[in-house]
């Protein structure tokens, strides 16, 4: 249990231009659980390999518990990490493995045993733990290194994609299998994904990463309803945001937005921006969709209809831009069907298109 | 190969004739295959064979043509090889032979496994040339060194010594060994080694705790294969002692003067270490190069 400052760490691998992590700075309340979320190659991995101490930052410092553990081996630094390639040692038994970080820190046998019996009883592997690696499924193997790490009782649990290699009914399980766990156990927790859903429901917070930086850190609503970008929008939710181009125009001081042959209203603060063009993101759940005319709604024509069981997923046509509604699942819609979609003024958001970043608050 | 065609009724004939002429070509090919592959074992099987048969026949029937494919029972006798085992210089020079195989193989480790692991782990400056030079010393044809290296033993008092075999045949077998070492160490995950530092290990204690004994296995096959090689190494054998002769040096030179017994029991027991050898590490051999065949 302890705090984690990350310090303007930078890391440039030797042979590439671009930081693989870029200047960033990040501080994890004790006991939280956060998310690092990106696309593939955006510098998570590495980031947590120089938590873990496995890679050694260029700049900036790491301090653990309030202690610069910057220059410290990976075993003085009271992480424990779990791989994405679960990392089990093939040449010993799962008891072997779980009960291995205790024995090189020379914890006395019946410390070990009791230690390891709960381990394996948390993770459901008492029945496994005379066997090896070898006859383990992936399932298993997973446990086993999340057994390995938490009965370390690690101050900080370092958790690399450890869901991305099993199936996806596993996955499901043991997500909210793993929850649990950590909530249980009260570790600040660092946990790496690509996946925006795991993202959303595990972590207290979530740090969006893109080319070695945090482009923004929150609360997992925050980062759903507020997307500090146009990057963040189309990244996290399923559908990803709608974005639509508009013409901004100030009307007796206040905003409004030309969007097709439709007229939105603008939050006032944005007015100043007169004459410009802006993006205007929605999430599909945001969007009343109706079979006959309303008054300030767009005119819109159902092009694919998607049962998706709770829900429809409709992509409708509004003028030629594209926006994925959601509504109730008997919705009586028909292809190629006229439709009028009214947004929720409020769940609107604003963004530059140039620098694809929220332009006003609401 | 043919239920597939009967379970499925409903299927039109053709497409079902079609599938047997197929599989009727497959079964050819596979029949081929399998000639080839008898014919080559045969080829290197049947001199082993007459060698280990006339190894253990009496003296008077060694010379009898051709042999039974297996023997009869009274046409065994281990004579010829217990005459071979007493000849002179035979005792001492199979000892000799187990001495500079297992020194050979000692030292090759102590330098080849640290050098594997270097090459696998670690990135240094001049690393490709370091493994290009190590493979160009292979290309080096040894004979060139003979003169050169004798007067060098001579005067460094090497001469005739097993010492002195023991290092020339560490020269050679090192390369192969280096490389061989260091495709056994990349092929154990970084993961597994990097996983027992967090679990509170020093960079030693993971490489003794789950380098070493993943590699074990490899590294046995490394030494046995080292040590063969040594067992049968005739040349620098030859040039480097007088004396103090390894056995494919002491038959080399008895060779013109023995009998046809004494030439087939030497070359039965130069051939027994190499199958030895293949018979318990065929599985790691077939290992090191990416899959197990059992
Ligand atoms: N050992 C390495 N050597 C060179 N480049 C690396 C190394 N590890 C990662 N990289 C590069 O650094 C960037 C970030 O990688 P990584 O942290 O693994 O991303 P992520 O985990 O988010 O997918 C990538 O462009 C990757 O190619
Ligand atoms: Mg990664």
């Amino acid at each position: 249990m302890a705090e984690i400052n990350i310090q303007t760490v930078r890391k440039t691998f030797i042979g590439s231009k671009q930081p693989a992590v870029n200047d960033i700075d990040l501080t994890v309340a004790n006991s939280e659980f956060m998310v690092l979320l990106g696309p593939s190659g955006c510098g998570k991995t590495t980031l947590l390999r120089m938590i873990a101490g496995l890679e050694y930052p260029d700049s900036g410092s790491i301090l653990i518990g309030g202690r610069d553990v910057t220059d410290l081996p990976p075993r003085s630094r009271g992480i424990a990490m779990v791989f994405q390639s679960y990392a089990v040692f093939p040449h010993m038994t799962v008891y072997d493995n779980i009960a291995f970080g205790l024995r090189m820190h020379h914890a006395s046998k019946s410390e070990i045993s009791r230690k390891v019996e709960r381990a394996a009883d948390l993770l459901q592997l008492t029945p496994y733990l005379k066997r090896f690696s070898a006859q383990l499924s992936g399932g298993q193997r997973q446990r086993v290194a999340v057994a390995r790490a938490i009965v370390m009782e690690p101050s900080v649990l370092l958790m690399d994609e450890p869901l991305s290699n099993l199936d996806a009914l596993l996955r499901l399980n043991f997500r909210s299998e793993l929850k649990k766990l950590v909530q249980e156990i009260k570790t600040t927790t660092i946990y790496v994904t690509h996946d925006q859903v795991e993202a959303l429901s595990l972590g207290d917070r979530i740090a969006v990463m893109r080319d070695g930086e945090i482009v923004q850190c929150g609360t997992p609503m925050e980062i759903y309803s507020n997307p500090a970008t146009e990057f963040i929008g189309g990244f996290i939710g399923n559908p990803p945001m709608n974005f639509l181009h508009g013409l901004l125009q100030r009307q007796n001081g206040r905003a409004r937005v030309t969007v097709g042959d439709h007229v939105l209203e603008a939050p006032t603060t944005l007015a100043a921006h007169d004459g410009a063009t802006v993006i205007v993101g929605i999430r599909a759940e945001n969007i009343q969709a109706a079979l006959q005319s309303v008054p300030d709604a767009l005119a819109a024509r159902a092009e694919v209809i998607e049962p998706v069981g709770s829900h429809m997923l409709i992509t409708a046509v509004v003028g030629d831009q594209r926006v994925k509604v959601l509504t109730r699942a008997d919705f009586p819609v028909e292809t190629n069907g006229s439709l009028w979609l009214q947004p929720e003024w409020d769940k609107l958001r604003w963004f530059d298109p140039e620098t694809h970043r929220e332009i006003a608050a609401k | 190969m043919n239920t597939a065609t009967v379970t499925k009724p409903a299927e039109t004939g053709a497409p079902v004739v079609r599938r047997r002429a197929r599989s009727r070509r497959h079964m050819l090919g596979r029949i081929g295959l399998y000639a080839l592959a008898i014919l080559i074992t045969l080829f290197m099987l049947l001199p082993i064979y007459l060698i280990a048969v006339s190894a253990f026949s009496p003296q008077a029937k060694i010379y009898t043509f051709p042999k039974a494919l297996i023997p009869h029972r009274s046409d065994l006798s281990t004579a010829t090889f217990s005459f071979f085992i007493h000849s002179t210089g035979v005792p001492q020079s199979v000892r000799n032979s187990i001495v500079v195989g297992l020194g050979t193989l000692l030292l090759s480790t102590l330098i080849g496994a640290p050098a594997g692991l270097a090459l696998a782990r670690f990135f240094f400056r001049g690393r490709g040339a370091f493994q290009l030079f190590i493979l160009s010393t292979r290309a080096f044809p040894g004979v060139i060194l003979a003169i050169p290296l004798v007067v060098t033993f001579i005067r460094w008092n090497l001469y005739d010594k097993l010492l002195g075999v023991i290092l020339v045949h560490t020269a050679f077998t090192l390369p192969t060994t280096i490389l061989v070492m260091s495709s056994i160490f990349v092929s154990i995950p970084r993961d597994l080694e990097e996983a027992a530092l967090t679990l509170g290990c020093t960079p030693f204690a993971a490489f003794w705790r789950i380098m070493l004994p993943l590699s074990l296995p490899g590294m046995a096959a490394v030494a046995i294969f080292t040590f063969v090689a040594s067992w049968n190494e005739v040349f620098a054998a030859t040039i480097l002692t007088v004396k103090n002769r390894t056995l494919p040096a002491q038959v080399l030179a008895s060779l013109n003067s023995s009998q046809l017994p004494y030439k087939f029991a030497g070359g039965f027991a130069l051939v027994i270490p190499s199958l030895v050898f293949i018979f318990f590490m065929r599985r790691y051999l077939f290992n090191m190069w990416g899959r197990v065949v059992r």
